[in-house]
C-alpha cells in the first residue's frame, strides 16, 4: 500500500477559526438577502460579515502556515492536502459546468426554439433565433464582444502567466529564491493586468457596445460565465500575493511547499477555464 | 481483546487528549466523535422542526375545507419541511454517522481535515437559521416547493432570498465534509486496510461524497441563477430574454437526482454492516454490493429528466430516460439480493437495529418498486404531481433513510455511550414506526393513483377518508419519535454499561479493536490488518 498511515499525522488543537467563519458566513447570508431586498441594515450586517471573513481567513491561514513551517505537517499530512485540493477544484469545475451548461441549453434549445415555426405563430412574431441573441421580449440591441482584440491578448496573458508560475516552481525547486520571487511577481502581474482589462472590458461593454446583463441570454451568460472566471482570477491573484509574501519571508523548501502547490493548480484550473470561455463565449 | 486496549490507552495522555471544558468543547471542538455527535443532535433538532411542520400539512388535511392555515402558508410549510428534512435531517445525519464511524473503521487518528471537519458542522446552524428566519420575512415564507422551479420562485417574496443563501451555505457544508470524507478514506487507512477490505459503510460514504462533492455546485449554480434572475436583471429562466424555466428544471435534476442517492447509498451501508451483525455470516457478495453502489452512484448522473417528463421534451428523450431509469432497478436488486442473501442460513435475532433494517428492506423495497412504476413515462404522465409520487419518496426517504438511521442509532448507540439502550422500549419505538408509517404513507398511493394533486391545502370529498387515516398515522408517527428521544436520553444517563462488542456478529474496527465506550482518540498508532 503506497499510503501508510503512520502514528504521528497532525492532529490540530480546539480551534475558535471555524466558529469565527460559521458567524461570517452568517452575518453574510442575512447580509446579502436584506440587501437585495432593499431592507434596512442590509449593508451593515454585510460589511460586518466581509469584516469578520477576512479576519478569519488571514487567521486561519496564518495558523497553518505557521505548523507547516513548523514541521507539524508530515508526508501524509502533504497527502492529505493534495487530495483535498484536487477535489475542491473539482467541485469549482462542476460550478462552471453549471453555467457553461446554461449557456449550451441556451444557444441551442431554448433560443432556437423561441425561434421556431410555432412560437413565431403564437407567441413571438418576427423573432430571429440568431446567436448571439437577447431573446424575444427585449427590444434594445447590443453589439456582441469580439474575441480578436482584448480576449485574445488576455488569453495570451493568462497563458503566460501560467508559464511563469511554473518558471517560478522550478526556482524554488532548486532554491533559487530570487528565481523564484521574481516568477510570482510576474505571474501577478500579468494576472492584475488580465484584471485590468476585463474591467476595461466591462465599461467598453455597458457604454459602447449596449452590452449589458439584463441583454437576455447572450448577456446573462456573458457576464455570469465572465464574471464568475474574473471573480475566480481576484482570488486567485490574492493567493499568489499570500505565496509572494510567504516566499519572501523564507517559507517553503525545495521538497515541501504544498502551499505554492496548491496556489499554482488552483491558476492553472483558472487559465483552463479561461481557454473554454474565450472558445465558446467570445470565439464561436 | 486485551492488547488491543493495551494501545489505545497507551496514547491517551499525551497532549491531543487535551479538549477545553464546556461549551467550548462543542464550538471549538476539532474530535471526530464530538463533531459527529453534534451532527446527530443538530439532525435530530431539524428533525422534530420539519416533523412539526409535516404535522401542520396533515393538520390542515385532515379534513377537507380550509380549516386551520392560509393556503400561501401551507405551500411555505411544504417547501420548507421538504429542505429541512432534507438538508437538515437525514443529510446531517449521516455525516454524523460518518464522523463517528469512519476514522474507527479504517482505523485512522481523526478526520483528515479535523478544523474544517468542525467549519463543516458549524455552517448548519446559520443555514437553520435563515431558513427558519425566512418565515417572519415579508409575505411569509417562500411556498415554492423544495425545488424552487422557476418562475414562482423569480417571483417569490424576500424569503426567497435567504432560503437561496441558506442553500448556498449548506452546500458549502457540504462540500467540505464530502471533501474530508473523501480524503480521509483515501489517505489515512491503517496499513494493509487495502480499500477493498473496507467495512461498507466506508465504501458507501466514498461514493456518496464524491456525488456530492460533484453536484453541490451544481445546485449553488441553479440558485446563483435564480438570484440573478431575480435581482440583477438577468433572463435565464425567462422565455422573454431567450431563457426558459425549463432549463432551471434541468440544473436542478442534474443535482436533484444524484442527491436522493446522496440520501440512499450511506443509509445503505449502514444496512450492510447491520444485517451481517445480527445473522452472524459476512456480508454475502462484498464485491458485487461495492460494484452496484457504483453503478448506482453513475446512472443517477444520466437519469435527471425523468422528473420532468411533463415538462415537455422530445418522445426520444423521454424513452431514453426511462429506460435509464429503469436499469438503475438492476443494481438496486443486486443489493437487495445480497441483503437477503446475507440472511439466509444466518443465525438471526432480531434486536432492535435488526428490526429497523428489516423493516428497511421491505419498506425501502416497495418504495423502489413505486419507484419503477413512475420511471414508465406514460404512468408518471398520469401519476406526476399526485400523492404516488409523495408515497413513494416518502417509502425511500423516511422508511428507507430514516428507518437506516435509526437502525445505525441502536446499533452504535452502545459503542458511542458506553451503555445500552432499553431493549424492549426500542422493540415499542420500531413497531410504532412501522405501524405509524405504513398507516401515514400507504394510502396515499391509494389518493395518488385516484388522481389528488400534491402541494395542496384542500382537496375534493372522495379524497377524505385516506386523508383522515393518514393524518392520524402521521400524528402516531410524530408521537412515536418523542418514545425515541426519549430512550436515547435514558440510554446516556441511566443505561447498563455496555460491553465492547454487545453484538455477537459485529466484525468491523471499532467492535474487535477499540473499547466500550470508544476513547477520546481511537488510533493514535494504527492496527495493522492482515
Amino acid at each position: 500500500m503506497s499510503n501508510q498511515a503512520s502514528g504521528n499525522y497532525y492532529l490540530p488543537q480546539p480551534s475558535h477559526w471555524p466558529i469565527v467563519a460559521s458567524i461570517a458566513i452568517g452575518f453574510l447570508g442575512f447580509g446579502a438577502s436584506f440587501t437585495v431586498n432593499h431592507m434596512p441594515l442590509g449593508y451593515a450586517l454585510l460589511g460586518i460579515g466581509f469584516l469578520i471573513l477576512f479576519f478569519m481567513f488571514a487567521g486561519w491561514f496564518t495558523a497553518v502556515a505557521h505548523e507547516s513551517e513548523g514541521g507539524n505537517y508530515n508526508k501524509q499530512v502533504d497527502i492529505s492536502f493534495r487530495w483535498g485540493m484536487s477535489w475542491f477544484i473539482f467541485s469549482e469545475v462542476m460550478f462552471f459546468a453549471a453555467f457553461f451548461g446554461a449557456l449550451f441549453y441556451m444557444r441551442s434549445i431554448s433560443v432556437p426554439d423561441l425561434g421556431s415555426l410555432t412560437h413565431q405563430e403564437f407567441l413571438w412574431p418576427g423573432f430571429k433565433a440568431d446567436w448571439p441573441a437577447t431573446g424575444p421580449g427585449i427590444k434594445e440591441t447590443f453589439s456582441p464582444m469580439g474575441a480578436w482584440g482584448i480576449p485574445a491578448l488576455n488569453t495570451a496573458l493568462l497563458l503566460t502567466s501560467g508559464v511563469t508560475l511554473t518558471w517560478a516552481h522550478w526556482g524554488l525547486l532548486k532554491n533559487n529564491r530570487t528565481h523564484l520571487i521574481w516568477g510570482l511577481v510576474l505571474t501577478i502581474a500579468l494576472g492584475m493586468i488580465f484584471l485590468g482589462f476585463q474591467i476595461y472590458e466591462y465599461s467598453h461593454a455597458y457604454s459602447d457596445l449596449n452590452l449589458k446583463m439584463t441583454m437576455g441570454a447572450y448577456g446573462a451568460t456573458f457576464f455570469m460565465l465572465t464574471g464568475f472566471h474574473g471573480f475566480h482570477v481576484t482570488v486567485g491573484t490574492i493567493m499568489l500575493w499570500v505565496i509572494l509574501f510567504r516566499s519572501v519571508a523564507g517559507h517553503f523548501k525545495p521538497d515541501n511547499h504544498f502551499g505554492f502547490e496548491g496556489v499554482a493548480w488552483y491558476w492553472h484550473f483558472v487559465d483552463v477555464v479561461w481557454l473554454f470561455l474565450f472558445v465558446v463565449v467570445y470565439w464561436l | 481483546m486485551d492488547a488491543a486496549h493495551a494501545q489505545s490507552h497507551d496514547h491517551s495522555h499525551d497532549d491531543h487528549g487535551h479538549k477545553p471544558s464546556g461549551i467550548m468543547r462543542w464550538v471549538k471542538s476539532t474530535n471526530h466523535k464530538d463533531i459527529g455527535t453534534m451532527y446527530l443532535w443538530f439532525s435530530f433538532c431539524m428533525f422534530l422542526v420539519g416533523g412539526v411542520m409535516a404535522l401542520i400539512i396533515r393538520s390542515e388535511l385532515f379534513q377537507p375545507g380550509l380549516q386551520i392555515v392560509r393556503p400561501d402558508f401551507f405551500n411555505s410549510m411544504t417547501t420548507y419541511h421538504g429542505l429541512i428534512m432534507v438538508f437538515g435531517a437525514i443529510m446531517p445525519a449521516f455525516v454524523g454517522f460518518a464522523n463517528w464511524l469512519i476514522p474507527m473503521q479504517i482505523g485512522a487518528p481523526d478526520m483528515a481535515f479535523p478544523r474544517m471537519n468542525n467549519l463543516s458542522f458549524w455552517l448548519l446552524p446559520p443555514a437553520a437559521l435563515l431558513l427558519i428566519a425566512a418565515q417572519f420575512m415579508p409575505g411569509g415564507g417562500a411556498g415554492v416547493g423544495w425545488t424552487m422551479y422557476a418562475p414562482l420562485s423569480t417571483q417569490a417574496g424576500p424569503a426567497m432570498d435567504l432560503t437561496i443563501f441558506a442553500v448556498h451555505t449548506l452546500g458549502i457544508s457540504s462540500i467540505m465534509g464530502s471533501i474530508n470524507i473523501i480524503t480521509t478514506i483515501l489517505n489515512m487507512r491503517a496499513p494493509g486496510l487495502t480499500l477493498m477490505k473496507m467495512p461498507l459503510f466506508c465504501w458507501t460514504w466514498l461514493i456518496t461524497a464524491y456525488l456530492l462533492v460533484a453536484v453541490m455546485p451544481v445546485l449553488a449554480g441553479a440558485v446563483t441563477m435564480t438570484l440573478t434572475d431575480r435581482h440583477f436583471g438577468t433572463h435565464f429562466f425567462n422565455a422573454a430574454g431567450g431563457g426558459d424555466p425549463v432549463l432551471y428544471q434541468h440544473i436542478f435534476w442534474f443535482f436533484g437526482h444524484p442527491e436522493v442517492y446522496i440520501i440512499a447509498i450511506p443509509a445503505f451501508g449502514v444496512v450492510s454492516q447491520v444485517i451481517p451483525a445480527f445473522s452472524r455470516k459476512p456480508l454475502f457478495g462484498y464485491a458485487s454490493m461495492v460494484y452496484a453502489t457504483a453503478s448506482i452512484a453513475i446512472l443517477s448522473f444520466m437519469v435527471w429528466a425523468h422528473h420532468m417528463y411533463t415538462s415537455g421534451m422530445p418522445v426520444e428523450a423521454q424513452l431514453y430516460f426511462m429506460y435509464a431509469t429503469a436499469l438503475i432497478a438492476v443494481p438496486t436488486g443486486v443489493k437487495v439480493f445480497n441483503w437477503v442473501a446475507t440472511m439466509w442460513k444466518g443465525s438471526l435475532t432480531f434486536e432492535t437495529p435488526m428490526l429497523f433494517s428489516l423493516g428497511f428492506l421491505f419498506l425501502f423495497t416497495l418504495g423502489g418498486f413505486t419507484g419503477l412504476v413512475l420511471s414508465i413515462t406514460p404512468v408518471d404522465v398520469q401519476l406526476h404531481d399526485t400523492y404516488y409520487v409523495v408515497a413513494h419518496f416518502h417509502y425511500v426517504m423516511v422508511a428507507g433513510a430514516l428507518f437506516s438511521a435509526f437502525a445505525g442509532i441502536y446499533f452504535w448507540l452502545p459503542k458511542w455511550t458506553g451503555k445500552m439502550y432499553n431493549e424492549t422500549l426500542g422493540k415499542w419505538h420500531f413497531w410504532l414506526s412501522l405501524v405509524f408509517f405504513n398507516v401515514t404513507f400507504f394510502v396515499q398511493h391509494f389518493l395518488g393513483l385516484a388522481g389528488m394533486p400534491r402541494r395542496i391545502p384542500d382537496y375534493a370529498l372522495q379524497f377524505a377518508e385516506f386523508n383522515m387515516i393518514s393524518s392520524i398515522g402521521a400524528f402516531g408517527f410524530g408521537l412515536s419519535q418523542l418514545l425515541f428521544l426519549y430512550i436515547v436520553i435514558k440510554c446516556i444517563t441511566s443505561g447498563e454499561k455496555a460491553p465492547d462488542k454487545p453484538w455477537e456478529g459485529a466484525d468491523s474496527l471499532e467492535w474487535t479493536h477499540l473499547p466500550t465506550p470508544a476513547p477520546w482518540h481511537s488510533f493514535e498508532t494504527p492496527p495493522v490488518i492482515k
